[in-house]
């Protein structure tokens, strides 16, 4: 926990070198470590085997086999209706929300099945932050939209409350806009500043992974940046998912792709390696641009 | 086509018009039958101290200032009975129960609003009044109190079904949001969905002490009708509306206190009016999303 909550360094992180994908663990060079030592091993965050979902009748997913590398940015992209942010809505359990909906297979973060008869899913969703498509803050003012998930943790004094709110605005990168205006709505933030707010909500309760279901596809390109830039800055704290229409975008912020297409995984690999080489020739098709 | 476009559209606007006239019509009947005693009597002596006793041998009275009280008794009583029971109910109903146990509970809440308000009197008397005196050791249970509950129950439907649309209408992204930061089903509850639907209540408590204060029947079987100042719950009250129903029937028309009945029926109009205008406004105000 301490380690996760201490983000100094705001430098962009750099791209991570290509791997093979065959091995599970692999050792690789850090820039940041200037050649003088190893990061530790690529480490799965999220496990999913033989994963199928069903809407009522209807199949959303079927046989996903998707693991998900810690302090990563995994990027999920395909055409609407693929079963992409159904996958993301999985790993937090919000899909258990959805009357009448069954999920199959297995689903483990750091080897534990999220689905277990013991699971809290509370604490669960602590651990496991979502950000939605749409900027969704709360009608409170923007203090209380930040303060809101360690209160609900149980978290009353004031000057704690204070000191969170402050590091998740400012790991947000929202801190230096909003800090004269604590007590304004955060309806009055423009639709990016919503989005970062938001953000700063979920990393207020200190989750492992945070699920980003197309968090900028209502904004604007300039805050649409801001917020790129913001993933790439969390995710060496963070393992990240994020589910994009924008193929640039995914392009641009992270390190593994994957292609959903009809409730099924294609394809799985580096982001340089899916842009550059697929290996399915759908992929490849989806990402020329020829359908979706 | 035209033509028949055309009477459609004055059929409607006649409709529309025919209710704005019998409201105004209502308003100029009383406001022409009180004028003769706010004439004769002076509006000043019906809110100066004194009683009300428009028959007195000697010097007649007309302060209708303990009847104001007693009414606002009622009427507020009868929201601290009716507005937590049916937010709460409204909640259950909104974010609790599931669209069976739904489909059963609300025709029987509605049912409630079809109870003649004769049946609640004997209600009152029959099963209110006499636990009331033996909770608080008092002769008999026929008070404000008494009043108070049964009109509660006489404005649950109103307040309930009111604030079960404010809760529905509470945006799904609000509920997920809160719930995808690891808040239990009734931390999202307390903490997101009831004070967004804040205004919508509050409007449909508004409305149901609207309701409340144009009571007349059961208040005038349960509450006494003594005409002294109250100075508890726990004293008899009389209510304008009951003070009309008991003396108009044996005042001689066109008389001094024929008249100042009127004088009590338009006080009576101008209070629920401005209590709907309150609720209308913050009605208003909440779908156009200007609350909180």
């Amino acid at each position: 926990m301490e380690a996760t909550m201490n983000l100094k360094d705001k430098d962009f992180v750099p791209f991570k070198e290509e791997q093979p994908n065959s091995s599970r663990v692999v050792v690789y060079y850090d820039p940041k470590s200037n050649g003088t030592g190893k990061r530790p091993a690529r480490k799965e965050k999220v496990k999913v085997e033989k994963l199928a979902f069903y809407y009522g009748t209807k199949q959303a997913l079927q046989n996903i086999n998707l693991d998900i590398i810690a302090n990563e940015v995994t990027a999920l992209i395909g055409p609407s209706g693929c079963g992409k942010t159904t996958y993301l809505r999985i790993i937090n359990r919000m899909n258990d929300l959805i009357p009448g909906s069954r999920i199959e297979g297995k689903v483990l973060i750091d080897g534990e099945d999220i689905y277990g008869p013991e699971v809290d899913v509370v604490e669960l969703r602590r651990r496991v932050g979502l950000v939605f498509q749409q900027p969704n803050p709360f009608p409170k003012s923007i203090y209380e939209n930040v303060a809101y998930g360690p209160r609900i943790h149980g978290i009353r004094k004031k000057s704690l409350l204070d000191e969170i709110v402050e590091e998740s605005l400012k790991q947000a990168a929202l801190w230096d806009e909003v800090k004269d205006r604590f007590k304004d709505s955060a309806l009055s933030l423009s639709g990016g500043q919503q989005q970062r707010l938001c953000i700063a909500r979920v990393l207020a309760v200190r989750p492992e992974i945070l699920l980003m279901d197309e968090p900028t596809s209502a904004l604007d390109p300039v805050a649409t940046q801001r917020i790129e830039d913001l993933i790439r800055t969390l995710a060496s704290n963070y393992t990240i998912i994020i589910v994009t229409h924008n193929m640039q975008q995914a392009a641009r912020i992270s390190d593994t792709t994957a292609f959903f297409l009809l409730g099924e995984m294609v394809e799985q690999g580096k982001t340089s390696q899916i842009f550059t080489r697929p290996r399915d020739r759908r992929t490849e098709e989806y990402i020329t641009g020829r359908f979706g | 086509m035209n033509i028949k476009e055309n009477s459609i559209k004055m059929i409607f606007l006649a409709s529309g018009l025919l209710s704005i006239f019998i409201l105004l019509g209502i308003f100029y009947l009383l406001f022409s039958n009180s004028f003769p005693a706010l004439r004769d009597v002076g509006i000043k002596s019906f809110f100066s101290r004194g009683y009300w006793n428009p028959t007195a041998y000697s010097v007649p009275q007309y302060s209708i200032l303990n009847i104001i009280k007693g009414t606002f008794m009622v009427g507020t009583g009868s929201l601290l009975f009716a507005v937590p029971l049916g937010v709460a109910c409204a909640a259950y109903l909104a974010e609790v129960a599931s669209p069976r146990e739904r489909e059963i509970f609300k025709p029987i809440i509605e049912i409630l609003a079809g109870i003649p308000s004769v049946v609640l009197g004997f209600f009152g008397l029959v099963v209110v009044a006499p636990l009331l005196s033996s909770v608080f050791g008092l002769p008999n249970g026929i008070n404000a109190l008494n009043g108070s509950i049964l009109v509660g129950i006489m404005a649950l439907p109103t307040v309930v079904s009111l604030a079960e649309d404010a809760v529905s209408a509470v945006p799904q992204e609000y509920r997920h949001a809160s719930l995808a930061l690891g808040a239990t089903r009734w931390q999202t509850l307390k903490n997101v969905t009831i004070p967004a639907a804040f205004s919508g209540v509050l409007a449909a408590s508004l409305l149901g002490m609207g309701r409340a204060i144009g009571e007349t029947m059961t208040v005038l079987m349960v509450t006494g009708n003594a005409l002294a100042a109250p100075s508890s719950f726990m004293d008899s009250v009389r209510t304008l509306s009951a003070n009309i129903a008991i003396e108009m029937g044996e005042v001689p028309m066109g008389s001094l206190h024929f008249h100042s009945l009127f004088v009590v029926g338009l006080v009576l109009f101008i209070i629920t009016f401005i209590i709907n205008l309150l609720a209308d406004i913050i009605f208003d105000r909440y779908r156009k999303g200007v609350s909180m």
